[in-house]
């Protein structure tokens, strides 16, 4: 029964014109849950979270770094999921979500370079080093980029995708790669302080505003492709019958 | 799923786990290099090449600075608790250089023994906590208050 419904759902979502009712309807309430969210978390933890015992109120750039670095490596997971689909199974609606997730994810990956370096002048003593974890977000940016320009290249909307997909797909290589460069290898960046399994390094006062400005930035991540998603779709299906008495209706 | 999609599947499949093969035999062929720096151990047995440019981490010795009063020379003892060498360094230290706390530094290894620094760089754990809560953490005598930098001392071989 459930998953009748998970599978109906599923074939429901990979059509066009039913994600854009979807969206329309999800979208009035989730934009402002995500910028509640994500305003407090930012607050709570530049304004309001202790300082710490080693770095003093410097170590508070993390409540910007790692809510973009974690979206931007699962964005790209999902763009890399939506690439397998588009190859594989030539779904409409993963090739428009390619599209709609390269841009936000790119702006994360920038964001977390910058704060990244920002971060490492006072703690560390440098902006930077070619230590393997920065190295390897700096492809990650580049996989984005190329993501997009290959997208740009290819004047066949269809075709582009599925060359696209290609390349986010074999880009999640990159993905396993920064996430576990810290513990293959010794590097000057630090460990994970936010473990799936087992305790969190990090003091309870400072660990929920910094999941709350996580989930914050996964939410407008989420709002940001939707809304993308949504003109992909009225400028591909501009053609179709329900586009057009969409607009005949005033855009409702 | 039709034949089409099935085959397409496949192709997929071997492009991924081929590529994540190729990848994940160049990261372990380039271990050493992708390594940011030599760990103490490695420097004692003689793995790490004398006189050529390169970058040393592990823990400072608590006690081992010396600074001279009269010039920015400073000198310490690097140990990763499996080997330990001096370095001598002329400069202003970060901030985050303490005793007992991870560093990387770059510069020339002299001797086994001796490391001459162009630079230092602190590491700092993955650890954070307020200042109230080490300070209580120490007067319990709990051992997570001074536990060493744990992201030291990955030795590839």
């Amino acid at each position: 029964m459930l998953w009748k419904t998970i599978k109906r759902g599923y074939h429901q979502l990979g059509s066009p014109r039913y994600f854009y009712r979807f969206s329309s309807a999800v979208l009035p309430w989730l934009t402002p849950i995500a910028l509640i969210t994500f305003v407090v978390g930012i607050v709570w933890g530049l304004a309001f979270a202790p300082p710490d015992y080693q770095q003093g109120n410097s170590y508070r750039i993390i409540y910007i770094h790692v809510p973009a670095s974690s979206g931007a490596l699962m964005g790209y997971v999902a763009m890399g999921i939506a690439g397998m689909v588009a190859v594989v199974w030539r779904m409409k609606m993963a090739e428009i979500m390619i599209k709609a997730i390269a841009p936000f994810g790119a702006a994360l990956t920038a964001i977390s370079l910058v704060t990244g370096a920002l971060w490492g002048k006072p703690t560390w003593g440098t902006y930077w080093q070619w230590d393997a974890r920065m190295t390897s977000m700096l492809i990650l940016l580049f996989m984005y980029i190329g993501v997009i320009a290959l997208q740009n290249a290819i004047r066949d909307p269809r075709q582009a995708a599925r060359a696209a997909g290609l390349l986010a797909m074999v880009g999640v290589i990159n993905v396993v790669i920064v996430k576990y460069s810290v513990e293959w290898v010794n590097t000057l960046h630090q460990g994970s302080t936010l473990k799936l399994v087992g305790e969190s390094t990090i003091n309870p006062a400072m660990k929920y505003p910094l999941l709350i400005s996580m989930l914050g930035t996964w939410l407008l991540y989420a709002v940001n492709v939707m809304v993308r998603a949504r003109t992909e779709i009225l400028s591909r299906e501009r053609r179709s019958g329900w586009v057009k008495q969409l607009v005949a209706a005033g855009g409702r | 799923m039709n034949p089409v999609r099935k085959q397409r599947l496949a192709i997929v499949a071997v492009i991924l786990v081929g590529l994540a093969i190729a990848v994940g035999l160049i990261f372990y062929a380039l271990r050493q290099n992708i390594n940011l720096f030599y760990t103490p151990q490695q420097i004692v047995s003689g793995e790490a090449p004398l006189n050529s440019k390169m970058r040393v981490g592990g823990l400072v010795v608590p006690g081992s600075v010396k600074r001279d009063p009269q010039s920015l020379d400073v000198q310490f003892t690097l140990t990763d608790g499996k080997g330990s060498f001096v370095v001598h360094y002329q400069g202003i230290l970060p901030d985050l250089f303490r005793e007992g706390q991870g560093i990387v530094a770059n510069g020339t290894l002299i001797s086994r023994q001796r490391f001459e620094a162009d630079e230092v760089l602190a590491k700092h754990d993955e650890t954070y906590m307020p200042p109230e809560v080490k300070d209580a953490l120490e007067k319990a005598g709990h051992p997570a208050a001074d536990k060493p930098d744990s992201s030291m001392g990955k030795t590839a071989s």
